[in-house]
């Protein structure tokens, strides 16, 4: 048995957030949250769920060079763009077409254009996840 | 050594079998890289042999198995080197297909998965014409216009995506089959688009793209011969392809349809593709899906085709299709066609009135300036007629129409 292909799917917003966070309006946040929440759940139901979660705004981030004697702290994001990943789930689907298709369900819910990119996989993996 | 007639047969095996080859060895292995290789590997073994032990009884079969043992051996050979990787790859896939599609053809699933919606359109070509079509990467260059080495990176990219995002091997269900399959077509016919008009290079016409086009249209037919766009689109290329030798004049200048010798179209492509257009109109009839994009313009060329002469041209069945069509695509190129028929039947002023609606979109194609440039040449409009033919001369991207529009230009009286 091979193992089950595991995808990312990152959902981006600006790095400062208004009060509706980057939605239109504070209805549209409160849709969306719920509409995100059952599209988790349908995840879990169906054994796609591996991981999914949201972040804190980009402009908290702190990017950290280790690579010198002393880590380098720097404040702020990694990458300097105007949109950052701001939530995202991981989840392991049979093939690209079923991944998309979760994708899909996973921006209409949330609001915004979802980004799907496999994970590397070198090494087999557990089974998926089953509730 | 080299028997003209070996060579031939191996042409012909190579244009018959690659498709075949690869894709079931692409199913057996799950892996394209694996699969393009061993079936190249294998033509070259025939290359090699055939000449000198003479040609197989079933040059197929002969061409599949030694594929196979190429691949395996490959396998092995990376086996070695990485033990890891063993596992994962040696698991062939020896089950019936999963009736998961209406068809079970390797060849099918191959098409789908070149054609995959994930994969950027030039993606999508370039490995439809290597995988499916057979062409080398140097040829697929060639025809392209591009670097050899940017085609050879852009078609492993693909493959690599193909195999690290799991775009799977398989034909889509019935629920995505029509989608899909219009992306497949698009791919097909935008290969038969970049030969008939070249929209680059030195050359009006680009013959290998062409044939490759018509090629991969019968193919298609043959695994889905009940699809009225998989006709239509085979249909629309063979009566396109017909005109292929009156299209160009010698002295390399672009001959409209109104002024083409008539007698050089080719008989046997018109026949083959009016009688498809013949098949699907029954189709319907009978109660099959209403004609899509394809089998319209299909049929629009059966018109065309089926006229003694241009004066003859039964425009307002023209006319009547292209408004079909309007209400599948309303897109200004094609709202732009269908203006040019309607000024056959009402006269140049009320064509001239619906192409100038087009203005706002259309102001950068230089088939619209064209357009517009005859329609006020034939209303005596000499000096806007003149502004519009520089208009498209400046746009147009084909040496044959640049010079036909220049000649049309310099014409104008004053």
């Amino acid at each position: 048995m091979s193992a089950v292909p595991r995808y990312l799917l990152s959902v981006y917003g600006p790095a400062e957030r208004t009060e509706s966070s980057g939605h239109a309006s504070r209805d549209a946040m409160v849709q969306a949250f719920a509409g995100t929440g059952a599209f988790n759940e349908r995840l879990q139901r169906d054994g796609h769920l591996v991981f999914a979660d949201g972040l804190a705004p980009a402009t908290t981030a702190t990017t950290v060079d280790g690579q010198g004697g002393k880590p380098a702290l720097t404040d702020g994001p990694y990458l300097a763009t105007t949109e950052h990943l701001d939530a995202f789930w991981v989840i392991e689907a049979a093939d690209l077409d079923v991944a998309l298709a979760l994708a899909a369900e996973g921006s209409r819910a949330c609001h915004g254009p979802v980004e799907v990119r496999p994970f590397r996989a070198e090494e087999p993996r557990r089974a998926p996840l089953r509730p | 050594m080299s028997d003209p007639t070996v060579e031939q047969v191996i042409t012909r095996v190579h244009r018959e079998e690659w498709a075949r080859v690869v894709a079931g060895l692409a199913r057996r292995f799950g892996d394209l890289d694996v699969a393009e290789e061993a079936t190249a590997e294998a033509f070259l073994a025939a290359a090699e042999r055939w000449p000198r032990e003479g040609v197989p009884p079933n040059p197929g079969g002969w061409l599949a198995t030694t594929a196979t043992r190429k691949a395996i051996d490959r396998l092995r050979r990376e086996s070695q080197r990485d033990a890891k990787h063993q596992a994962a790859r040696m698991v062939y896939d020896d089950t019936p297909p999963e009736p998961t599609g209406p068809v079970e053809d390797d060849r099918l699933r191959l098409v789908f998965t070149c054609c995959h919606p994930a994969l950027a359109m030039e993606a999508r070509v370039a490995l439809t014409l290597r995988l499916l079509g057979g062409l080398t990467v140097p040829e697929i260059a060639r025809a392209f216009l591009v670097q050899e080495t940017t085609m050879a990176r852009r078609i492993t990219r693909a493959k690599a995506k193909i195999k690290a995002a799991h775009i799977p091997y398989r034909v889509p269900s019935a629920d995505d089959v029509r989608e899909r399959l219009a992306g497949v077509l698009a791919v097909v016919y935008l290969v038969f688009n970049e030969g008939y008009l070249a929209s680059a290079g030195n050359d009006p016409v680009r013959v290998d793209l062409t044939d490759e086009a018509i090629r991969l249209g019968r193919l298609l037919r043959t695994l889905l011969p009940d699809d009225g766009e998989v006709a239509g689109l085979l249909a629309l290329m063979l009566l396109t392809d017909a005109r292929r030798l009156a299209r160009v004049s010698r002295t390399g200048e672009l001959v409209t349809l109104g002024e083409q010798d008539r007698g050089a179209w080719n008989r046997t492509q018109i026949a083959e593709g009016a009688a498809l257009v013949r098949e699907r109109v029954k189709a319907v009839a009978a109660g099959g899906d209403p004609p899509g994009r394809y089998q319209l313009q299909a049929a629009i060329n059966v018109v065309h085709t089926a006229a003694p002469s241009a004066r003859d041209t039964d425009w307002s069945s023209i006319v009547a299709l292209y408004g079909r069509l309007v209400r599948l695509d309303p897109s200004p190129v094609v709202r732009l066609n269908r203006a040019v028929a309607v000024a056959e039947v009402d006269g140049p002023g009320v064509g001239l009135a619906e192409i100038d609606r087009l203005a706002a979109v259309l102001d950068g194609y230089h088939a619209f300036h064209a357009a517009r440039a005859d329609l006020l040449r034939r209303l005596g409009r000499g000096g806007e007629s003149r502004a519009a033919y520089d208009r498209a001369i400046g746009l147009a991207g084909n040496p044959a129409e640049r010079a036909y529009l220049t000649r049309r230009r310099d014409q104008l009286a004053g």
